[in-house]
């Protein structure tokens, strides 16, 4: 973990690797990803951007699906 | 402003390079896109040229990446085509931005993803597919020590078992639903690709610690917020096993969605091709998992066809028909071992969620007769996956058809819908 980078998944400070993606950070944080429409908490699934159940806002912007989506140094990841 | 290739490529897996790189050679100007951040597709996610030489595949994709790079081909990551707004462009998005792409010719090689079946808890967190939780663990996830369970069906669950293994994972059970009876016919008929067999043979030494039961699927997963357990039987007994991530996956499907947009034929759930991989759309070929499940091999074969044929060298690309109709015959036999058994119809029950995006349950779609009345009635396959993972499901449950694709094939950005065919704007790549 020489090369390690910090993030925050719901205020909660996650170490990862270089290149790992946000979905693996969410779901080290052991955070749900959102809240599906009857309040399932749902987490990553097909993990290729094909189901949308991993999508979370990232740096302010709704709706990444954070599978396809790579950590970078001091990313805000709020989920739900 | 647009961009205009000879040839534009939609996918960066085996196929789509070999077609890239064999146009490009040709002389051809190329572009190859993706939406993913790196080549390889999912077959080689997560292969990096320093370290793929220990992976199962890895020199073959050293040598088809330095191959590629040799060529003038432009390569587009992280690019997703969401529509054709006109005759010869596609409309491309990359984080809000878009931008229309021009082609001679298009070579579609958009690969596939797993088919997901519900059964009760198939919803709960740390429930994924058998090649999502490996593309998880690619991406960085730590699996050390996990206790993972995997189910369901097809080649590809005893390589996610044999790569969650060197991981350091602890796989406590793999479930194949297929009968042992038809893996062992499967198993002969693989005598004449030795390669293929020696693969398989790789994976179960890695992973031979391992109970890989045949004839034995998943029935619920259960836990408190996430998955904690899951019921698996053999038809005669169930028995429950612990764990902390299950990964179940049932056979591949092919990404339809941009073949259907674009009016190409499909029959029996694949694009229809000639000898030379063009659709029935004139200028539009289909390679790789679109024609039939038959992974890398057939993939690279087509993918040389088609980009052969769009460079207008139609004998050389002709010349490796053999080749390849071996390995359609090989998709063929690959369908027929692990094809699904019927009691997997019966896991959902009632009350379990069938289409995740709009959690629609399965008794409110037992009174609709086809996938367009269950959208109209009950917003089945309506939601921000658009289908793609029920789809499938209900496909199999049902024997429904699903059809069709409307623009945008991926959730899009309002102004990228709106943009005039010329007036969307170029953006740094």
């Amino acid at each position: 973990m020489s090369e390690g980078l910090w993030v925050t998944v719901n205020g909660i400070k996650v170490r990862v690797n270089v290149g790992t993606s946000v979905a693996a950070a969410v779901m080290m944080a052991g955070e749900p990803c959102r809240f599906s429409v009857n309040g399932e908490a749902r987490a990553p699934l097909c993990g290729m951007g094909i189901c949308m159940e991993c999508r979370a806002m990232v740096n302010g912007v709704a709706h990444r699906r954070t599978c396809m989506l790579a950590c970078a140094a001091g990313m805000e990841v709020v989920t739900g | 402003m647009s961009t205009r290739f000879d040839v534009v490529v939609v996918g960066a897996g085996p196929g789509g390079m070999a077609a890239a790189t064999v146009a490009a050679e040709a002389g051809c100007r190329v572009c190859l896109l993706d939406d993913n951040p790196a080549l390889g597709g999912q077959i080689w996610r997560g292969f990096r040229p320093e370290m793929a030489r220990k992976y199962t595949h890895g020199n073959l994709f050293i040598d088809c990446v330095a191959r590629l790079q040799r060529t003038g081909c432009e390569v587009w990551q992280g690019w997703q085509a969401i529509d054709q707004p006109g005759a010869g462009f596609l409309r491309l998005e990359r984080d809000g931005a878009s931008l229309d792409v021009g082609f001679g010719k298009l070579i579609l090689a958009t690969g596939a993803r797993e088919r997901f079946l519900p059964f009760p808890g198939w919803t709960l967190p740390g429930v994924m597919g058998a090649g999502g939780l490996q593309a998880l663990v690619k991406g960085g996830l730590d699996s050390t020590g996990k206790r993972v369970v995997l189910a369901g069906s097809g080649p590809l669950l005893l390589a996610v078992g044999a790569g969650l293994v060197v991981a350091g994972a602890r796989v406590l059970g793999i479930y194949e639903q297929a009968p042992l009876d038809r893996l062992v016919s499967f198993g002969f008929s693989l005598i004449g690709q030795p390669g293929k067999a020696m693969e398989g043979v790789r994976y179960r030494l890695k992973t031979i610690r391992t109970s890989y039961r045949c004839g034995s699927w998943v029935v619920r997963a259960e836990g408190r917020g996430r998955v904690e357990r899951v019921t698996v039987t053999d038809g005669r007994k169930e028995w429950s096993v612990d764990c902390d991530w299950l990964g179940c996956g049932f056979n591949l499907v092919p990404n339809l969605e941009l073949p259907r947009l674009l009016g190409c034929r499909i029959c029996e759930g694949f694009v229809e091709v000639d000898r030379l991989q063009e659709s029935s759309v004139a200028g539009v070929a289909c390679v790789g998992e679109l024609t039939g499940i038959g992974g890398v091999e057939k993939a690279l074969a087509e993918g040389q066809i088609a980009g052969l044929a769009a460079a207008g060298r139609e004998a050389e690309a002709l010349a490796l028909g053999p080749q390849q109709m071996r390995l359609q015959q090989f998709a063929q036999r690959l369908e027929r071992a692990f094809a699904l058994r019927p009691e997997l119809r019966t896991l959902a029950t009632g009350e379990t969620v069938v289409c995740r995006c709009e959690d629609v349950v399965r008794s409110a779609l037992e009174g609709c007769g086809s996938w367009r009345e269950a959208k109209l009635h009950t917003r089945c396959g309506m939601g921000a996956c658009q289908g793609r993972v029920c789809g499938a499901a209900t496909e199999f449950l049902f024997g429904w058809q699903t059809w069709g694709a409307r623009p945008p094939i991926f959730p899009a950005a309002v102004s990228t819908l709106a943009a005039g065919a010329e007036d969307s704007e170029v953006v740094a790549r």
